[in-house]
Order: structure tokens, then sequence, then C-alpha cells
């Protein structure tokens, strides 16, 4: 049914268009969501720069080696903050107005997951631009465009499947207290198990299990072979775990997302 | 062919039944009012009628589409404004009414010209462009309104459309209200519990309480069925005795007391209150206050439940966090 989907397609556009708005007129959040991951890049990265340094023949300095990780953590924050925000909808009562409208709650669950990825998409590529003047260079064996187009699409997948998860979540919570907690326990964690920090490939036994059940760390996989062209999986797997991550979070978003009121 | 129809709907909530058997049939460009006091099952029941609750059991159809199996198509026809408020506050008024036009699938070279229609409506055109976080409450309450009519529903639904207004601009709402059912000859179905604005606003009313209707009619024949004209007494506590003598008087058609106050129904108002005051002198009663007025709504809903609507209000705080509100 071509009509049908035209409309499918057209809701989907009206609730990124909605996301894409409120994501511009908050300059100042847009603002200080680049600060944090780029202190930690610039503190962290420069401190450990000159005691640290990865691959054959120490190739690779730690600042490279984190460049991908605050990336990923970037995705992370960004898109689980655009998913939980249907939270703020439901305590601000805009959920009502698009519940009852005759749109498809899928269409509501994709257009929110599009446009949290756009956000963090384009705040990856501004940190990736601003990484640039603390000497984070694109080294890795791909060359300099097929790297680009690796980290587009793996920012694409983990944004999408993080935004999933934050609507799932925030379907589930009775309120915005329990932000805080899902932050703490569980966005944090997932942060600092994906790699961001280190290498997982000599890690003790339990800590290496947490880190190869957590979707983020394949992405973080990708993004650093895409950068340093270092990695732990093969680039198939971290592809096929981000895409099957997104995949089951889109899915599982959307059953929740149908029984919200 | 009737707006709305439904037919014993009833909603539970867990183990409590918020909605218990609502028959209701309205005309296409009625303007009817649901009026009841918080947790009465207002709400609840417009709620299914705009398919956000599902009914546990009973039928509820808009223009002859079931909210059950067609909710789609019910929700393309209905407006709702909803009690509490739902606009995007980072959103200005326009961006709010586009979204809007969106998803209601508002044909995008007619947008511009409802958007300055609606606006125009409200007389919110100057603040077009101003973020909705800016605007006063009333302002938002016009812009939801707008909202509701931008996509040109055949019914609009408005749940408690003045709570929480000042009263110029609760006047200024009704006066869109009537002008929009008169103009545009769009069904409205409202709840409220102000007795005024049920009076002053809706052709027909329900009376609603304890999940069901104890009376329909036209305010105006609800009033008529009270009858004569309403001696309201102050007296002190203990006067029931009094009710007893003067309810046998034959020109006392009925007699309620409530927290003081004593309503007696009378067919000749000028006689009655010398008698009345002659009876309690003779029980030894002081009456420090009587009055006399025409029936209004207030004392129907008295009539039939026994109790005062803003009585009710004042005890029922936590009857606005049952099932009946969200």
């Amino acid at each position: 049914m071509p009509n049908g989907r035209m409309e499918f397609m057209g809701d989907i556009y009206s609730i990124w268009l909605r996301e894409m708005i409120r994501y511009v007129r908050a300059r100042s959040r847009v603002v200080t969501s680049l600060i944090t991951p780029l202190l930690w890049l610039i503190i962290f990265g420069t401190g450990f720069s000159n005691s640290l340094s990865f691959g054959a023949g120490g190739t690779t300095n730690y600042i490279n080696f984190l460049a991908p990780g605050i990336l990923g953590m970037t995705v992370l924050f960004t898109s689980m903050f655009s998913g939980m925000s249907v939270m703020f909808d439901k305590e601000f009562g805009f959920l009502k107005e698009i519940l009852v409208a005759p749109v498809s709650r899928t269409s509501i669950v994709v257009g929110k997951a599009l446009g949290g990825t756009t956000q963090a998409a384009i705040q990856g590529i501004l940190i990736l631009g601003l990484s640039y003047f603390i000497g984070v260079r694109i080294s890795g064996t791909l060359g300099l465009a097929a790297a680009l187009v690796l980290i587009l699409v793996t920012m694409f997948f983990i944004g999408m499947g993080f935004v999933g998860l934050g609507i799932s979540i925030a379907t589930r919570l009775e309120n915005i207290e329990g932000f805080q907690v899902i932050m703490n326990l569980l966005v944090l964690p997932i942060f600092f198990l994906s790699g961001a920090f280190f290498p997982v490939t000599s890690l003790p036994n339990w800590m290496k299990a947490l880190v190869d059940i957590n979707p983020l760390a394949y992405g973080v996989d990708a993004l650093r072979y895409a950068v340093t062209g270092l990695h732990t999986y093969a680039l198939m797997t971290d592809l096929a775990v981000v895409i099957g991550f997104f995949v089951l979070m889109t899915v599982v978003g959307s059953i929740l997302f149908r029984n919200v009121r | 062919m009737k707006a709305i129809v439904t037919k014993d709907l009833v909603k539970k909530f867990e183990d409590v039944e918020a909605v218990k058997g609502i028959n209701l049939e309205i005309e296409e460009g009625e303007l009817f009012g649901l009026l009841g006091p918080n947790g009465a099952g207002k709400t609840t029941t417009i709620s299914m009628l705009c398919t956000i609750l599902k009914p546990t059991s009973g039928l509820a159809s808009v223009f002859g589409h079931d909210v059950k199996k067609e909710p789609s198509t019910v929700r393309g026809m209905i407006g709702i404004v909803f009690q509490e408020p739902s606009l995007d506050d980072n959103l200005t008024g326009k961006e709010n009414l586009d979204f809007h036009g969106r998803l209601y699938k508002v044909p995008r070279n007619e947008i511009a010209e409802r958007i300055s229609d609606v606006l125009e409506l409200v007389e919110l055109a100057d603040k077009a462009d101003v973020i909705v976080k800016k605007y006063s409450g009333g302002m938002k309450r016009r812009l939801e309104i707008a909202r509701g009519l931008l996509h040109h529903p055949k019914v609009l639904f408005l749940d408690e459309p003045t709570l929480g207004l000042d009263p110029q601009t609760r006047l200024h709402i009704w006066e869109y209200i009537e002008k929009l059912n008169r103009e545009k000859k769009i069904t409205m179905i409202l709840t409220t519990h102000y007795m005024d604005e049920a009076d002053q606003l809706c052709d027909r009313i329900a009376i609603v309480d304890h999940g069901k209707i104890v009376a329909m009619d036209t305010p105006d024949n609800l009033k008529r069925d009270v009858g004569g004209d309403v001696v309201i007494m102050t007296v002190p506590n203990g006067s029931e005795q009094l009710k007893t003598t003067l309810e046998q008087l034959e020109f006392v058609k009925s007699t309620q007391l409530v927290d003081g106050t004593l309503r007696l129904s009378v067919d000749k108002s000028e006689t009655a209150i010398p008698v009345f005051l002659d009876v309690a002198r003779q029980e030894g009663i002081a009456v420090p206050s009587i009055s006399l007025h025409e029936p209004t709504l207030e004392d129907i809903f008295i009539k039939y439940t026994g109790r005062e609507i803003r009585a009710q209000e004042a005890a029922g705080g936590f009857a606005g966090h049952g099932p009946g509100r969200r």
C-alpha cells in the first residue's frame, strides 16, 4: 500500500523534525554536551599520551586510542538522553498529543530514534572535527573516505540502538527521578566497560565477559578500527553486533511503546 | 447520524469501577456537557471516546465508527483539548500547530492558511512565533483550542477547558467555544465541574456521579424539574427536626440539608418565607439568614446526588489522584 507507506514515512519525518527543532533550539545543551567529551579527550588523552602507546611498535599514542572511545561515549550519551526524553514528553503532557494523533506507534519510535541518532551523529562529527586540533589523526589501514563511512555507519547503528534502549526504559519508568538512577547504574557501566579507555584484550575473565556482552564495545571497536587500525573483534563481528542491537532495540522499543499511555 | 453513541460503557481499573454503564446519544452540532465532581468518571468517559483508554465493556462510537475497532478513523475525526497542558513548551505556537497539522495530514498547501485562521480565532496571531514557554496559562489554553480545531474535526472534546484560569480568561474561552459551536457547527463535548460553565454553554447536560449518569436534559428542563424557587436558610447544627417539619408543608416540594444549609424548593416563595420563619421560631431555632433564588444547576446537582459539588471538591483531595483523572 504505497499511500500507507508514504504516510508512515511522513509521520517519521514529522517526529524527526520536531526533535531537530528542539535540538537546534537547545544550543546551550549542545555546547555543554561537546565540552564533556572534549575535556576527557584533552585532559585524559594528553595526560596519558606520553606514557602509553599501543599497536605494533607502539605507533598509536593514547590520544588516538582514546578518540574513538570518546566518539562512542558521545553517541551513547546523546542517544540515551534523546530516547529517554520520551519521559519528559510524558511528564509535560506532550506525549498525549502524539499518542491520540492518527499516527502509528512504530513511526513515533522510528522518528524519535532517527532524531536522536541525527543529533548523536552531529555531536560525533563535531567531536571528530575538533579532535583534529589536539592531534587526533585518522591513520588506520583503511583510506580516509572508507574510514569516515565506517565511522558514520557505526555511529548510526549504535545511535539507533541506544535511542531504542532509552525509549524502552522511558516507557517503563514512572517518573523523572528514575532518570538519574539509570544514567548512573546503566549508562556509566556501559561506557566504562566499552573499552573506550583501555584495551580489552588482557582483562580478567569476569570483566572481559562483561565487555563481550556490551554492544557499545563492538561499536567502539569498529570506530577504533576506522581511526587507528587497531581492533579486538573482527570488523564483521562488530557490524553484525551493532546492527543486531539496532534491530533488537527498535523492535523492543516499538512493542513497549505500544502500551504506553 | 448521531455524533456520539455509547451503550452501557464501562471502564474498570483493577478493582475500581470508574465508569459504570454510561448511555449517551449526542446529536451532530450539539454542545453537550458532562457535569460532575472530580473523580466522577467524566475524564475516563471522554478518554474512551477519544481512544486513549479501551472500554472494559460496552460500546462507544463516533459518527458510527467504533472506538475499539476503528481507533485510527476516530482519531482523525476528533479534536481534543486535554485537562492538563499538552503543548511542546520549546516550540513556538506556530510550530506546535504545524506539527499537529503534519500528524493529522492537513494538506501542506493549506497549512499556513489554516494556522493563521485558528490563531486569529483565538486571538493569538501576534504570538505565533513566540516560544510557548513564554505564554500565559490562558494563552496556552487558547492555543490548545486552536490546535484542536486545526484539522477540522467533526467532534471537539474539551476536558475541563477553563480549569485553573482566572474569571476574565474563562469568559473569553466561553466566547470562543460558543462561537465555534455556532459558526462552525462543530459537535462539542465538554466536561466541567463548574455549574455556571455548564449552564452558560451547554445545549444539554448529563450529570455524572460515581461513574453513572444521574440526570440528563437541557439546563432549563433540569431546572424546571426542581421547580418553583429555592429558599436557602442557614441553620444551626441539629436542625433535622426543622427539616422534617417543613417537609410536611404542602407547598414545599423538596428539602435538602447540607452542612448547615437548608434548601427548600417551593411553589410560592413570597408566602413561604414568613411561614418558614414562624416554624423555625416555634421550634426555638434562630435563623441567621434566609435567601431566595431561582433554581440553578447546583440545586439540581444536590437534588440528584445529595451533595454540593463544591464541598465534594474540597473534600475530594485524593479523588484527584484516582483513576478517573489520568
